[in-house]
């Protein structure tokens, strides 16, 4: 918590006004600003309409800084060749700052490369970064469960069955923080709804989504949500099933025109804008930057047709207390397994470290990790 | 039989005058057709380029630079090329025989699965030269395992060997999730699963004086050991016989079926050695960046080397090259990263056409040769 | 949930996801099958596939038609079959070869061209209802059928007839059997062989447009998790016959239905393995169902990969 305190409260007191102003500071000075090659790598496709996407869109906010040239490669595979293209861009194209996009890139590929060229700035797109790590490296991420919380409270009050779907991608850690943030989210207003998760097994896997959407709807299910890389399948197969849906990622509201609610969606350009007014500034960046509604990280989607008054009445309520920082795990909650998490009265901090390392799902999701 | 010692392509030079300036005329033609053929897709691709707007001399220059114009490029090459030596052997030893196997990529996986599951009690204790043995000979027999049973069912059951072994691709994918997101999940890194790692200490180092580890230099070894043994051993003269006429050798008393098996083991014991690689020298561990398709490459690579060891090694370097330099094409010139894909199909198809033209060009023949 | 509730939903789910997912399988399948069964194979539908599924869902967008966009789709596929047919009738030039090349061709184009289309929604196939009588949500839902999975029907029971019964199939397959007889018999072996490919990319750019323009829906550089080349492996999994080929691609489609279905009702450990069902039910059927002592029946003489 503490260590990416400073970074939080000091950067930007949270309106994009203030970043504005920081950014139009940064402007009158960058004469001064030597020239700077900025580099970005994408897992993905830069248009792929998910988290690819979602980077590439705030990142632009990079280009408009005087003096820096962007260079960005996507579909770069989370193998050798992701720490080749880095190298690339640092030997060939003298970037002197790197946006790594994707989780699996951090390790060992961030991490080797910010050994072997510490006079280049590493930033990666994960909760990972920790003491121990070069102080050339660093990384940057909203907390999405925080949207998938509020989500969450919407959902449980749109639900007559009490069975929410969730497709997700794969069993790690982010991904499962988001399905028990949902869950909780539901479970606030709704203590009897429960969140039945099918695990795909792939990032982007479009025919395999579908079929999990549909045999959700099929087991009862009749609001799904997601988190894959690319959630347009699953909120379109929600909407011709007649069901309701929560977005992920990016906006998915025009996909569903009648039975969208809301959404969980990161706001990377808080992040970049504030890095590219460091850079016009000529600051340094920070090592960790991270936080969700609080410090305008995260969003959620504005309500579709399908929220009804009682959810949207609800779900705002929720998002300004998470805001405030009252935490979303409040105990009693036990994992899967009947152990307790939290025993009655406890809670965590909705930035708990330990949180980053979940690797359980709590009691309410059906569906197992392995 | 003497005959046989030359490779398909070359046969045909047995018999001919042994002049020299002969000889050199008629294999420059090995040389000259292939260039020709680069030249051409060249040209091809050019008119693609103007047609979007780009330059193709800006696009071949960034080629000619992120792929082979720098050492950094050299060593980026190389790197990309080591796992696509080994996979390309996984499609050559088996297609002496005549067998068509596709699914190399699954042996990849599983070797390198193997090696990093069989790492897992010997972390912290064993030393490092020793346990990268071990790790090796796991991953090789974890490959060979997998494809000799591609070549076992072929011949005991009669199982077409492609679909086979395309399948059973598939099939290790989900091995290997099952164990890395279940068993042999390393509990401190919950957000990419994994092994435990083997430890940076263990792991394979680079050849000195360059940043390519030592898979390449084994790869080249291998191709050259390999074409011995396909063209120098009664095993590989065996093989191409029963390659040539599977039932003929049949009835001549070959031991058809450990032909099979015994190439398909070796030739999956090649792409496990890709997998042990990937873990030992780049990854540390086992997860499913494994699967990056360069099994898939590989058949690409067999097949423009004519499933010729010997000249897998060029091929795989200039593929490397070519995805080398993607990444220089796509932030110099905002073209989409599949610009490459699209060259590298135009330039294979133009290569493969254009193996057409050997023996039917008259500048290559000799004089009264009996064409 | 009770197990026969549990059941059910299983059933129903593989039921559903059988009809929805075989397209693709069927018409590739198809597709290949007569290519091969002319003598030559076509590793490369998997690219022609993709490119039909972009240029369809591009032609959709831009004319509002989808149903002219499968028609595009089905032409693009004809081309890439024209340019396999005409390049593998040169001498020395082989066919698999140029079947991978083309896979890697036909993907990379539909990548650059389709960038411009990830974004946008296209109009897409509708589906006639057959499921009124039942008032079962989900029979209702899975008997929501696209035309072009009748079409299919369609289309393998009339090849398999004209397979046997017409003069153009006794050519197709004399020229697959024996190129030799079929020269001596005055067929143009080249000929037969590059329309036979041209017919089967036709079917396989169909099959692509289904991907884009039906299930999943949209144009996606992941829509496509290896359909094409798996449909090419079904072919001589259905022993080079029409109507084995729907049935083989029914299978796959319902067998890629256990996992998601398993989970949906609780049963989730071991997902990995319940999604890999098709690829291990079919190596099993393969395994049971062949025998080295005789040779695959229905397989083209001239075929170099079952030689």
């Amino acid at each position: 918590m503490s260590k990416f305190e400073l970074s939080r409260r000091n950067m930007l007191k949270s309106s994009a006004a203030g970043l504005a102003a920081l950014s139009a500071g940064g402007l009158s000075r960058l004469a001064h600003a030597s020239d700077l090659t900025v580099g970005i790598v994408y897992v993905g496709p830069r248009d792929d309409f998910g988290w690819n996407q979602a980077h590439a869109v705030a990142a632009a906010a990079l280009k408009d800084v005087p003096g820096v040239t962007v260079v960005e490669e996507e579909n770069v595979p989370e193998t050798v060749a992701v720490e080749k293209s880095m190298e690339s861009m640092i030997n060939l194209d003298g970037a002197k700052l790197i946006f790594a996009t994707s989780f699996g890139y951090y390790k060992p590929f961030v991490l080797d490369l910010a050994g072997k060229y510490t006079d280049v700035e590493f930033r990666h797109a994960a909760p990972l970064w920790t003491e121990a790590d070069p102080k050339n490296a660093g990384s940057y991420f909203g907390y999405l469960d925080q949207a998938h919380y509020v989500n969450g409270v919407a959902a449980g009050l749109s639900t007559t069955s009490n069975k929410l779907g969730f497709v997700a991608a794969k069993p790690i850690g982010t991904v499962l923080r988001n399905i028990n943030s949902f869950l909780l989210g539901a479970r606030k207003v709704n203590p009897e709804a429960t969140v039945q998760v099918i695990f795909t097994g792939e990032w982007s896997m479009p025919v395999r989504e579908a079929e999990a959407a549909n045999a959700l709807v099929d087991a009862g299910c009749d609001v799904l949500t997601c988190h894959v890389d690319g959630p347009k399948v699953v909120i379109e197969t929600a909407e011709s099933r007649g069901i309701k849906c929560c977005g992920h990622n990016a906006s998915q509201a025009p996909l569903a025109p009648k039975g969208f609610i809301t959404g969980a969606e990161y706001k990377w350009e808080t992040i970049y804008k504030m890095f590219a007014a460091n850079l016009a500034e000529g600051q340094p960046l920070p090592n960790f930057t991270g936080g969700g509604f609080d410090v305008d990280f995260v969003r959620s989607t504005p309500y579709g047709a399908g929220a009804s008054e009682a959810a949207i009445a609800s779900a705002d309520a929720a998002r300004a207390d998470v805001k405030a920082g009252k935490p979303i795990f409040v105990g009693p909650i036990n994992k899967q397994d009947g152990s307790p998490l939290l025993a009655a009265g406890a809670s965590f901090d909705n930035y708990e470290p330990s949180l980053d390392q979940t690797d359980y799902l709590i009691e309410g999701v059906v569906g197992s990790i392995t | 039989m003497a005959d046989t010692t030359e490779t398909p392509g070359i046969a045909v030079q047995s018999g001919m005058s042994n002049d020299l300036l002969e000889r050199l005329r008629r294999s420059s033609e090995y040389v000259v057709i292939p260039l020709l053929a680069l030249v051409f897709s060249g040209v091809l691709f050019s008119v693609f380029l103007f047609a979007l707007g780009k330059s193709p001399a800006e696009f071949f220059s960034h080629v000619w630079r992120g792929g082979f114009g720098t050492s950094f490029s050299w060593q980026n090459t190389l790197v990309r090329a080591a796992p696509l030596i080994f996979t390309a052997l996984c499609v050559a030893i088996p297609a002496r025989l005549g067998l068509v196997i596709i699914g190399g990529e699954g042996a990849l996986v599983l070797g390198g699965f193997a090696s990093a599951a069989i790492a897992i009690p010997m972390i912290g204790w064993m030393p490092g030269l020793p346990m990268l043995a071990i790790m090796a000979f796991a991953g090789m027999v974890a490959g060979a395992i997998w494809i000799g049973c591609v070549g076992a069912l072929r011949h005991y059951r009669g199982v077409n060997e492609t679909i086979a072994s395309l399948l059973m691709f598939y099939i290790a994918v989900s091995i290997l999730n099952f164990f890395v997101e279940g068993a042999l999940r390393d509990p401190s890194d919950p957000n990419k699963p994994s092994t435990k790692p083997i430890g940076s200490e263990n792991m394979i180092g680079v050849i000195p004086g360059t940043d390519v580890h030592w898979g390449l230099l084994v790869g080249v070894l291998l191709c050259g050991v390999l074409y011995l043994v396909m063209n120098r051993t009664t095993f590989g003269f065996a093989a191409q016989i029963a390659g040539g006429n599977l039932r003929a050798a049949q009835a001549q008393g070959l031991p058809v079926g450990r032909l099979m098996v015994v190439s398909c083991a070796i030739a999956g014991a090649c792409a496990g050695l890709a997998g042990f690689f990937e873990v030992a020298a780049i990854h540390g561990k086992a997860n499913a960046s494994l699967i990056a398709g360069y099994g898939f490459t590989g058949i690409l690579v067999s097949f423009l080397a004519r499933h010729n060891p010997l000249v897998i090694v060029p091929v795989a370097i200039f593929l490397g090259g070519i995805a080398a330099s993607g990444g220089l094409v796509q932030r110099r010139m905002d073209l989409p990263d599949a610009t490459v894909l699209v060259l590298q199909g135009l330039l294979f198809l133009v290569i493969l056409v254009s193996e057409t033209f050997y023996g039917r060009l008259s500048i290559f023949k000799s004089k009264g040769a009996a064409q | 949930m009770s197990d026969d509730a549990g059941l059910m939903t299983v059933l129903l789910a593989m039921f559903a996801g059988a009809i929805r997912v075989s397209t693709p399988f069927l018409f590739v399948s198809l597709g290949e099958m007569l290519t091969e069964k002319s003598g030559r194979i076509n590793l490369g539908l998997e690219g022609t596939l993709v490119f039909g599924a972009m240029s369809g869902y591009a032609i959709s967008y831009h004319t509002g038609s989808p149903w002219f966009g499968v028609l595009v789709a089905g032409i693009c596929g004809s081309c890439f079959g024209a340019l396999h047919g005409y390049l593998c009738k040169l001498p020395k030039v082989n066919d698999i070869a140029i079947g991978i090349v083309l896979m890697l061709f036909g993907t990379g184009l539909a990548f650059f061209f389709g960038k411009a289309y990830i974004q946008p929604s296209a109009p897409r196939l509708p589906a006639i209802s057959f499921g009124a009588w039942s008032d079962h949500p989900g029979i209702r839902q899975a008997l929501e059928i696209n035309p072009l999975f009748l079409l299919g029907i369609v289309l393998a029971i009339f090849l398999w007839w004209a397979l046997r019964n017409t003069r153009y199939g006794l050519i197709i397959r004399t020229t697959g059997d024996s190129a030799p007889a079929a020269l001596a018999l005055g067929i143009n072996v080249d000929r037969v062989r590059l329309l036979s490919t041209m017919a089967g990319g036709f079917f396989a750019g169909i099959g692509g447009s289904f991907l884009s323009l039906y299930y999943p829906g949209s144009w996606t550089e992941g829509l496509s998790s290896g359909q094409g080349l798996m449909a090419v492996a079904l072919v001589i999994f259905a022993r080079w016959n029409p109507l084995y080929c729907f049935w083989a691609a029914l299978l796959f489609g319902a067998a890629g239905a256990l996992g998601p279905a398993l989970q949906s009702i609780g049963i989730s450990r071991g997902y990995h393995f319940f999604n890999a069902a098709p690829y291990i039910l079919t190596l099993l059927i393969m395994i049971a169902s062949t025998s080295p002592r005789r040779s695959l029946k229905g397989a083209p003489g001239e075929l170099s990969i079952t030689k």
